[in-house]
């Protein structure tokens, strides 16, 4: 008698939970509001890591608004190509756009559409002196290796207000591969030929000096507990764990604060038609130099594998929706959403899918 | 033969454990088989070099394995000299000295707690306590103080392989039969000299197994020694300065190597490591099988 009334409250308890305003009738309502995605199923991706909170939180937005789930893996750019490649996932995200020589690998045309910016900072351990000014060249000098000591003459020619101590840099870099490097590499092989020939642009480097940190956290750890070090991190980490970070010179000769508006600013130029552009050192005079694209992945004909159309039709939805409607959860998480050019830019390139030869309709 | 039903039993119990057997031996293989397979691009491009190429730079696609060799075998062996002593002395401590009771439990159960507590969380200490104290002291050392060092990651190693030598050791030393200790002390041998001239040759295999299993555990330890080693990709034999190691290397780089010679020469940096570890536990076990004592009659007397 006991042991079946303990059966039964467990069940109870159990199914209580479905019963409740929500559970079984909100499944199902979500689940009605579009057939097509309960016959699609889950939209898989998987990428960068710099973009994951913002993806994060716009494909939960968009599972409330449409019922489509989204599961996107942050396994990093190198594995969303791969992924994307290997035909596993609808779409995947990359910091680092696709080479000539990687797409002419694929099987089928990929194309890309940006998602936001992103920027990498130069932050750095200087009880006091605040701002502090940077210059590419003293940038390139210090990662160099070549400028050691803070109160170098280059360095305190740009900072004629602050008193620069006599103390040595010490330079923290990236231990993993990421974007952030990329974006970082990038910028200082434009603005220093030494740089160029010596160490290059990518997203694991032959570093001249300094030590690794592994991951954004790895970087801030080590610069913060470090007297006298420099280091670089993505924007949004910075501000969100209140990091000082230096005023950069760009290409116009301004010193730009990094912030989302000098971000989306550095987007402001002219774009290719199929976006992928490195934005580094931009033209823009307004700009912060140290900017860049994140962008989706995905094929331009869809009948693969053994996709549905209606599948290609659900991942069209999400893309035009994150260059539109997903644009706003950009700005509170510390993103720089796209300007207006980029996403006309992306709406073409979304238009130009095709299933099976034929464009689609969504 | 009568086939009734325990014979047959019997059987099949002693089929399924040679199978089971089969499956164990061919993991290895199949692993040694599967990244020898992977890492073939990158050992047609560098071939020997690989192992004393000193230039890790994947965007001109140069890969030498060098300096991680190097800093690998450093920072195990450092952590294992700086482990010997804590992990013998608590072994000794415990077999011969503190038979049972409270204080005898507490320190198996801490011992025991070392080798459970995750190497994130080493690495998290490593980062927050070690490394501002090697600073310091770096400091009075009058070197640059990174703080982040060989050192520094020799340490965290040190403290989590004491266990595996500690356990080992000590089961070993209580198993030595109490007839020959009896034997010693009736010639009028002090505890000490027991100890040395007894305990310490019999068990002398056994401890070695230990510090070969402490050892293999230090070889492959990866996230403790990535957050304190500094991972600079540069050779150098100086433990203060940073350096890196294979497993460090590996588990950095591999999600964001997405070309294919890259890809391959870190999967040959594994098999480099596997094949390291490999050399080490076979020497091992041959100077395990040099110190066994045989008897007479060929038997071990010391097993």
């Amino acid at each position: 008698m006991k042991k079946r009334f303990a059966v039964f409250s467990v069940i109870l308890l159990l199914t209580s939970g479905l019963l409740f305003p929500g559970g079984i009738r909100e499944a199902e309502k979500k689940g009605n509001k579009t057939n097509s995605a309960r016959s699609v199923g889950e939209l898989l991706g998987a990428g960068a890591t710099f973009p994951y909170p913002f993806y994060s939180k716009m494909f939960n937005e968009y599972f409330s608004e449409t019922g489509v789930k989204v599961n996107y893996q942050a396994i990093g750019s190198g594995g969303g190509i791969r992924q994307l490649l290997s035909k596993t996932v609808d779409f995947g995200g990359t910091d680092a756009f696709m080479s000539d020589s990687d797409l002419a690998k694929a099987e089928g045309t990929i194309l890309h559409i940006p998602t936001c910016l992103g920027a990498v900072t130069v932050t750095y351990n200087l009880p006091g002196v605040e701002p502090l000014n940077f210059t590419p060249e003293i940038i390139a000098g210090i990662f160099l290796g070549e400028i050691v000591k803070w109160n170098d003459v280059r360095i305190r020619k740009e900072n004629r207000e602050v008193k620069l101590p006599d103390q040595k840099i010490v330079v923290v870099h990236r231990s993993d591969g990421s974007g952030t490097t990329f974006i970082f590499s990038d910028y200082l092989s434009k603005v220093s030929t030494k740089w160029k020939d010596k160490v290059g642009r990518g997203k694991s480097l032959n570093w001249p000096v300094g030590l690794g940190g592994k991951g954004n956290p790895g970087v801030a750890g080590l610069v913060k507990q470090t007297p006298g070090a420099v280091g670089y991190v993505e924007l949004v980490y910075a501000l969100q764990n209140s990091m000082p970070v230096g005023n950069i010179k760009n290409k116009s000769g301004n010193y730009i604060k990094p912030s989302i508006e000098s971000v989306s600013k550095a987007a402001k130029v002219e774009l290719p038609d199929d976006t992928r552009i490195s934005i580094t050192n931009t033209d823009a005079p307004a700009g912060y130099p140290i900017s860049g694209f994140t962008w989706l992945i995905f094929y331009k004909e869809q009948k693969y594998g053994g996709r549905s159309e209606e599948r290609a039709r659900e991942l069209l939805r999400l893309l035009w929706w994150v260059e539109h409607d997903g644009q706003d959860y950009a700005e509170p998480l510390h993103y720089a959403p796209l300007p207006e050019k980029a996403v006309k830019k992306a709406e073409v390139i979304i238009k130009s899918v095709t299933y099976n030869g034929k464009p689609l309709s969504f | 033969m009568i086939m009734n039903n325990e014979v047959i039993i019997d059987k099949i119990f002693k089929g399924s454990l040679r199978a089971v057997g089969l499956v164990l031996l061919g993991i290895p293989l199949l692993l040694l088989g599967v990244m020898f397979f992977y890492s073939l691009p990158s050992i047609k491009a560098f071939g020997f070099r690989f192992i004393v190429g000193q230039t890790w730079d994947p965007v001109k696609g140069m890969y030498g394995g060098l300096p991680f060799l190097v800093g690998t075998l450093l920072t195990s062996l450092i952590a294992l000299v700086i482990s010997f002593p804590f992990s013998f002395s608590t072994a000794l401590l415990l077999s011969e000295y503190l038979e049972g009771g409270i204080l005898a439990n507490m320190l198996k159960s801490a011992i025991e707690l070392l080798a459970g507590i995750p190497s994130v969380i080493y690495g998290f200490w490593g980062l927050i306590v070690l490394v501002p104290l090697l600073r310091k002291l770096e400091m009075t050392m009058g070197i640059p103080p990174y703080g982040v060092s060989i050192f520094g990651a020799s340490i965290i190693l040190s403290i989590m392989i004491i266990p595996y030598a500690s356990t080992m050791s000590r089961e070993v030393m209580r198993l030595v039969p109490g007839d020959i200790k009896e034997a010693a002390y009736s010639l009028g041998g002090t505890h000490w000299e027991v100890i040395k001239r007894v305990v310490i040759p019999t068990s002398r295999s056994g401890i070695f197994a230990g510090i070969l299993l402490a050892l293999g555990r230090a070889l492959g330890e990866t996230m403790a020694v990535t957050m304190i080693i500094g991972n600079k990709n540069q050779l150098t034999f100086n433990v203060f300065e940073p350096g890196n190691t294979m497993a460090s290397v590996i588990a950095n780089e591999f999600t964001e190597a997405s070309d294919t010679l890259y890809l391959s020469s870190l999967i040959e940096l594994g098999l480099l490591l596997f094949v390291v570890t490999a050399i080490i536990n076979f020497l091992g076990r041959k100077i395990i099988e040099r110190y066994e004592i045989k008897g007479d009659d060929g038997a071990l007397l010391n097993e």
